[in-house]
């Protein structure tokens, strides 16, 4: 229970403890520690900067979005205007075909008609003759009576 | 001292118990026989409280304390080296996490109270804690399992506490005190530390109560710093020799005695309750050493 030379050995022990842990473990220690602190934070603040970039694009996404939108309305509108616009001038079309095609076939019926009615006259006129012939073949020659024939035949 | 006091009154009170009436005298000396016949209560504390005492050109030494002090010096420096040059800022280990709880919460403590730029209060700080607190922990083993094993080896006293040891407390707190002169006089110069010594806290005319004052304040830290440490855990200590004497040193050896195994089951629950209590103490004295040294030194370097 005496202060002795005890002390001045524990005092340098003291010393000597201390200069390793200011040198050797101190340091270390509080860098690993601090050098951890400095990137989390920096994660931290890359991760805020992605979140703030994130809803930049998003915005910017949705702009985007709209314009197509908006676009693609336009388009769409065009495009009907032009569809029914081809429609219309289509049946306009179809419709001044058809009356030709009619017109022609009226043109071509009327032709066919009227070779038909010559040649049902002509031979109305031959079956006429041919009955007249019969009636009147010792009086008539058809070498004499051939002009009075054709006038007749021209009258059916 | 109140201490010596303390300690009289123990051990009177202990002799009252014991069937003896040996004095309580200190052994001096180290090796050789411890003496065969069974010993008084009262023997058993004083044999107890005696240091391994070897002589040295600078007058004699504790060599037990010494032992256990540079023991739990190379502990702390061994593992907190191996986790210092491990070190990385990547993600760390169990063991890297709980070395460096401990270095924030000091390192915490310094920055909220010492402002300066000096490098080694951290450390210094760290270092009183840690080393404090093992020294501190040797008192929660067995009171008598080293010193039972050191007389098998023929070491007839010894003492596993190194802070129960005024010389280790005082070792600390007296270096503590070199610091405090030391960033006095480096941060105020030699005349700006007389110059507060002598003239406050009462300004110029008081001269000298006032340096008689400070001279006091200032030599009444380290004392206060190495006694309150000492004291808290001498009488630990002590008290846990006094619990050791149901079975005077007997300890587990008596459990298989039958007339003594009730004194053996009653050492063994006052000797839990009381390691229980001694496990804040020995904590919290750590911590008032650590933190009082942070403030000295930051008081020291506070220029008025």
């Amino acid at each position: 229970m005496s202060l002795n030379a005890t002390l001045l050995i524990q005092m340098t022990v003291f010393a000597v403890v201390v200069l390793f842990s200011m040198k050797f473990i101190w340091p270390m220690i509080m860098e690993a520690i601090e050098e951890r602190n400095k990137s989390i934070s920096d994660g931290l603040a890359a991760a805020e900067q992605g979140q703030k970039k994130l809803s930049e694009a998003e915005t910017e996404v949705n702009a985007l979005i709209k314009e197509a939108k908006q676009q693609a309305s336009t388009i769409l509108d065009q495009a009907n205007t032009r569809a029914s616009g081809i429609v219309e001038s289509a049946k306009s079309e179809g419709t001044s075909e058809r009356e030709k095609i009619i017109s022609t076939a009226h043109d071509e019926a009327q032709q066919e008609l009227t070779k038909l009615r010559e040649s049902l006259r002509k031979e109305v006129a031959g079956l006429a003759i041919s009955g007249a012939e019969k009636i009147l073949t010792r009086e008539i020659k058809p070498s004499d009576h051939k002009e009075m024939l054709d006038k007749l035949a021209d009258k059916l | 001292m109140r201490l010596n006091f303390i300690n009289k009154l123990l051990l009177s009170l202990v002799a009252l118990f014991s069937i003896g009436n040996a004095t309580a005298a200190e052994g001096t000396g180290c090796f050789g026989p411890t003496k065969e016949k069974e010993f008084t209560a009262n023997e058993y504390i004083s044999h107890h409280l005696s240091h391994c005492t070897v002589d040295s050109p600078l007058g004699p030494i504790h060599a037990d304390s010494v032992f256990y002090a540079v023991f739990m010096a190379f502990l702390f420096l061994f593992v907190f080296y191996r986790f210092a040059k491990k070190a990385s800022a990547g993600v760390p280990s169990k063991g890297q996490s709980f070395i460096e709880m401990i270095i924030e919460f000091v390192d915490e403590q310094v920055k909220d109270t010492y402002h300066g730029s000096s490098k080694l209060i951290a450390p210094l700080s760290l270092t009183i804690f840690i080393w404090v607190f093992l020294m501190n922990f040797m008192d929660l083993l067995p009171v008598d399992m080293l010193p039972k094993a050191g007389e098998m080896m023929g070491i007839k006293y010894m003492r596993v506490v190194p802070s129960a040891d005024l010389n280790i407390t005082f070792g600390l707190s007296i270096t503590v005190f070199l610091l405090i002169l030391y960033y006095s006089i480096k941060i105020k110069g030699v005349v700006g530390f007389a110059k507060e010594l002598a003239f406050q806290p009462f300004g110029k005319a008081m001269l000298p109560f006032n340096l008689l004052l400070k001279v006091i304040e200032e030599i009444a830290k380290p004392i206060s710093l190495g006694l309150r440490l000492f004291g808290n855990l001498y009488a630990g200590e002590l008290i846990f020799m006094i619990i050791a004497i149901f079975t005077a040193g007997g300890g587990v050896m008596y459990l298989l005695d039958l007339g003594v195994l009730p004194l053996a089951i009653g050492q063994f629950i006052l000797g839990l309750i009381w390691a229980l209590f001694h496990l804040i103490i020995i904590l919290l004295q750590a911590f008032i050493f650590m933190m009082l040294t942070i403030v000295y030194l930051s008081m020291a370097h506070e220029d008025h």
